[in-house]
């Protein structure tokens, strides 16, 4: 049972989130929606890199008194990445809801086709 | 100090974006001559690098003197010390250009600008240079978001075409991550050279193949490469003018850089998934070379043309990386080279002509070279050597792809080249003849008055065709003393 959700599940549920943002990108029509597709596909890859870092049996990476010697700690380091790796989702969720003002502010919609069909009259 | 220029080369425009927009806020000749000293300052260091690097070998710097691979490094060797030159070059003399297009009342946009494109820079740079393929990422991204920001200052219809650029850009990034991620598990390390000694033992395994798969796709999509080009067209042709320039010559051109990084650093030449992965780009490069080229002749907006042309362009280096062998991969190198030089040309005489004349449209070009004889000059000599006249600079990249295609024995690809170059003459040339041989209008200026464009877009433009003329003069040169030295051990 372990090993099914250690070894399978944990991938299948990252690959579905995986095909589940460019889904949204492509079905969804308000921009907002296609955004927040976007997020959750990025969250799948670091899911992925987290998933990676687990030990059966291991703690929190902090140095903890009694506890000596790697296989007790689970590897940070695919953590420390991630955290480079939010931190640059956060800075784009940024631009990208800054544009999004810019474009209610402009066109008055953030609907596709809307948006389409007043960009080009 | 001299042991600190790697990093020098990047800092210098890091340090500059930062600074720009409080330097905005006293005096606007501040922010400029800030930018500009940083780029000259990233230029020198980055020629002193490649020198130091012809002379000597690969240059290895570690961040905090962290050692490889528990530390990050910069590690330059030729190819990567020829790009950082190029792009300093290229950023400087478009910072040059930009300053009538950043130019604003508000000190903060003008400020912002500047950062903005710095860092644009900055990341290119920073690129160019790592030996990490978690820090080439980290520069990615940072590049890329100054650049989706700075496309939105070109107008309304910009920052749609900066959205749709944004949302495909970072699922192109994801897909890369997702590679690297792979990478990592099966190896456990993320510097490249070390990655390259322990991914030889598992070349055949699916995942290896996957992880090198999804980074291929990801790098496709944010070269602009035929399938994945869907959201360069617009962000060309609506972004402020320096920026398309760019964009066309030098953002799109550093993924090819890392393909050829990933495939022949890390992978290694001929080896495991190489030969397969290699075939499928070369149709698919031959494929987006025609394709584009046909789709830009159907164009009747100037920038909207040039941006399908890069989109073909591109499809060159790619062709050039997919044959493998040594003639193939210096053509694709000097394409680099070369076609930066000329796209930024070409990308500058439209800014020049915008900026003029306030016209988008290529049949209001008629009779134009009256009114701005330098600029449309320098027009002719970019587009004659785009299609691929001798001397020129463009002629000398084709033909080295021609001989590495010839090389390999894949005839359908000197048919593509030589297609493809007239393709491109049918679209420059009717350019040209609106140029020069049609009418003007009642209504138009048919006077020179110099200079026909402020000295700041002229000086730029002038200095590019020249260097056009120059590097197709000195391509034997630049082959044997610089770009030879680039390839992996001389390729099969």
């Amino acid at each position: 049972m372990q090993e099914f959700l250690t070894e399978y599940l944990i991938y299948g549920l990252i690959l579905f989130l995986f095909i589940l943002g460019p889904y949204g990108m492509i079905f969804k029509k308000n921009l907002v929606k296609k955004l927040m597709s976007m997020n959750i596909m990025q969250v799948s890859v670091i899911l992925f890199f987290l998933a990676l870092g687990q030990k059966e049996g291991g703690t929190i990476p902090i140095d903890l008194p009694g506890l000596v010697g790697a296989p007790h700690y689970i590897n940070p380091l695919p953590h420390t990445l991630m955290l480079t790796a939010i931190v640059v989702s956060l800075a784009t969720l940024g631009v990208s809801l800054g544009l999004l003002l810019m474009i209610q502010k402009n066109y008055g919609t953030l609907e596709e086709d809307e948006l389409l069909r007043r960009m080009n009259q | 100090m001299k042991e600190q220029i790697p990093i020098i080369i990047v800092l210098a425009p890091l340090v500059a974006a930062l600074l720009s927009p409080l330097l905005a806020y006293f005096s606007r000749k501040l922010v400029r001559g800030t930018g500009l000293l940083a780029l000259l300052l990233s230029f020198f260091s980055a020629f002193y690098a490649l020198k130091h690097v012809l002379l000597e070998g690969t240059w290895s710097y570690s961040f905090g003197n962290w050692a490889p691979p528990w530390g990050i490094v910069y590690v330059i060797d030729v190819l990567g010390g020829t790009l950082a030159v190029l792009i300093a070059t290229l950023s400087f003399l478009i910072l040059v250009y930009a300053g009538e297009f950043f130019r604003d009342e508000k000190w903060l946009k003008e400020g912002g600008s500047y950062g903005l494109f710095l860092l644009i820079v900055a990341g290119l740079l920073g690129m160019s240079l790592t030996g990490d393929i978690f820090n080439l990422y980290v520069f990615f991204e940072i590049s890329s978001l100054a650049t989706y920001g700075l496309i939105a200052t070109g107008g309304y219809r910009a920052v749609v075409a900066s959205f749709k650029y944004l949302v495909l850009g970072t699922m192109g990034i994801s897909f890369y991550l997702l590679g690297v991620g792979y990478l990592y598990a099966l190896t456990g390390t993320l510097n490249m050279l070390d990655l390259a000694e322990r991914i030889q033992p598992l070349l055949d395994s699916p995942a290896v193949v996957l992880a090198f798969g999804l980074m291929t796709v990801g790098l496709i999509l944010k070269m602009a490469q035929f399938p994945l080009h869907g959201w360069l067209p617009d962000a060309h042709t609506f972004a402020p003018p320096p920026l398309s320039a760019l964009m066309s010559g030098i953002v799109i051109k550093v993924p090819a850089y890392i393909l050829f990084r990933i495939y022949f650093t890390i992978i290694g030449v001929g080896a495991g998934p190489l030969p397969q992965i290699l075939q499928v780009l070369g149709v698919i490069a031959a494929l987006g070379i025609i394709m584009a080229s046909l789709l830009a002749i159907g164009q009747r907006e100037f920038k909207r043309m040039l941006a399908y042309s890069s989109v073909a362009q591109i499809g060159y280096v790619v062709l050039g990386i997919s044959l493998g062998n040594t003639w193939g991969l210096i053509g694709a190198l000097l394409h680099m080279i070369n076609h930066a030089f000329m796209k930024g040309c070409l990308f500058f005489v439209a800014g020049g002509y915008i900026y003029k004349t306030g016209e988008y449209s290529l049949e209001k070009l008629k009779g134009v070279y009256r009114q701005m004889p330098l600029t449309m000059g320098s027009f002719s000599i970019a587009a004659l050597s785009m299609i691929g006249v001798p001397p020129l600079a463009g002629f000398f990249s084709k033909w080295y792809l021609i001989l590495g295609s010839l090389e390999a024995a894949l005839w359908p690809y000197v048919v593509v080249i030589i297609l493809s170059s007239l393709l491109n003459l049918i679209y420059f040339f009717r350019v040209i003849e609106n140029i020069y041989m049609q009418k003007t209008e009642k209504a138009q200026v048919t006077t020179w008055e110099k200079p026909e464009l402020p000295w700041s877009m002229l000086i730029p433009i002038l200095v590019l065709s020249l260097g056009i003329i120059v590097l197709g003069l000195s391509n034997e040169q630049i082959v044997t003393q610089v770009l030879q030295y680039a390839l992996p051990g001389g390729g099969y």
